[in-house]
């Protein structure tokens, strides 16, 4: 085989971090684990920097207590998937906003009972998606989430805010 | 005083010649890290569970906020942010008067969260537009934060003034005790911010049924290291564990 027709050193490179991303974007959000932390938008790159696995993720809210556990989820999973080199680095510039969340996202969101988040006056509950939900409570259990209630099937459920 | 605009700092926004950019990060790392200590203050003793999950909330954002300015401030002195929280005394601290004021009734900490968030809500959106991209990203979540805080206190203020007679007269009261606290939140600050809080919290008054405060005397000082005695006794508490085992970590 002719040497010159292997991959070189940034073929194996990019392979590398394409597998560190699939590794990393599957870490799920330790209080909502039916979205993972690249379909929150908290995960904002993976690179390779000498050889090391440099992981980069924003805060949703400014006291998110998750972060910290965010950053040793990502390191436990780049440790079991063989990457012995890596770190994780928070930055906050873009800020994080719900708009990063995609479709399927949402309707993940809306299946696990919570609503995606609107506008207040367009939450619909994500129970019986009838009625008209009113605020019961603007800080709910995690930062990003308030507390409502259904007018219709009288269910209380969690609201994604919008940010 | 002297004002200019010193490199670093958010354009457009003026910083007194005599605090700098440091000085000018550790203040508002310290208005947000203080306020987040007296907002937990409340966890476990506030009226209801709702409040006792409001409060603390609000205070894990200022408390987010002022973590990130330490870092920031840190990576340009080679410090960690425990250094700037835990190390220092409190004529070390540049935080402003009003927020190390004690939590008192619960009308004293709505009144004084009130305050706050109209402050931040006018400080906010200059910094998002900040040369320093750290401090527009910081920023630009701290805004949306503030003007979600500022939908409960301002909520508050209206229920506690047009409520009760007793609620009414302690918002009152709150408000009296508080007021000459306030001249200190413009200094070194735009120009502008004074008359956009005037506004808002005048519109919260007329709507609420009480009163603006005569124009007291005004105590200042934080900004330059003289606090009231309730900085000492808040400090003693938030820093034993750093003090008694430096450097300990979890």
């Amino acid at each position: 085989m002719d040497a010159t027709n292997l991959p070189g050193p940034g073929v194996v490179m990019v392979t590398a971090a394409s597998t560190a991303f699939d590794t990393v974007a599957s870490v799920v959000d330790p209080e909502i684990p039916v979205l993972t932390i690249d379909e929150l938008g908290v995960l904002r790159g993976v690179r390779e920097e000498d050889g090391a696995v440099v992981v980069t993720i924003t805060p949703t809210y400014s006291g998110c207590p998750a972060m910290r556990q965010i950053e040793d989820d990502i390191s436990r999973a780049l440790d079991r998937a063989g990457f012995t080199d890596h770190r994780v680095e928070v930055t906050y510039q873009p800020a994080w906003t719900t708009e990063w969340m995609t479709e399927e996202a949402r309707g993940k969101l809306e299946r696990f009972g919570i609503a995606p988040p609107t506008a207040v006056e367009d939450v619909r509950c994500p129970k019986c998606r009838l009625g008209d939900p009113r605020m019961i409570a603007q800080f709910g259990s995690t930062a990003c989430k308030a507390l409502m209630v259904c007018s219709a099937c009288g269910d209380p459920f969690d609201y994604f805010k919008e940010h | 005083m002297t004002e200019s605009v010193v490199s670093g700092a958010p354009q457009g926004m003026p910083v007194p010649e005599t605090i700098g950019k440091r000085g000018w990060l550790l203040a508002h790392a310290d208005d947000n890290l203080i306020l987040a200590h007296r907002l937990g203050e409340w966890i476990s003793k506030a009226p209801e569970l709702e409040l006792d999950i409001a409060l603390g909330n609000i205070g894990l954002d200022h408390l987010g906020v002022a973590r990130s300015l330490y870092q920031h401030l840190g990576e340009e002195e080679g410090k960690s942010e425990d250094e700037y929280a835990m190390g220092r005394t409190d004529r070390e601290f540049r935080n402003m008067l009003l927020v190390e004021q004690p939590n008192g009734d619960f009308a004293h900490t709505v009144v004084r969260q009130f305050f706050f968030d109209c402050y931040q809500l006018q400080l906010w959106p200059d910094l998002a537009g900040s040369e320093d991209e750290v401090v527009a990203g910081i920023a630009t979540r701290a805004n949306k934060e503030a003007a979600y805080h500022y939908r409960f206190s301002h909520g508050w203020m209206l229920r506690l003034g047009d409520g009760t007679d007793e609620s009414h007269d302690r918002a009152q009261v709150a408000l009296d005790d508080l007021w000459r606290f306030t001249d200190e939140m413009f200094e070194g600050e735009a120009s502008g911010y004074r008359q956009a809080w005037e506004a808002l919290v005048g519109e919260m008054l007329a709507e609420a049924g009480l009163s603006r405060p005569e124009d007291p005397y005004q105590k200042t000082g934080g900004r330059i290291g003289y606090h009231t005695e309730h900085l000492g006794y808040l400090l003693a508490e938030m820093q034993w564990m750093q003090r008694t085992f430096p450097g300990l970590e979890w």
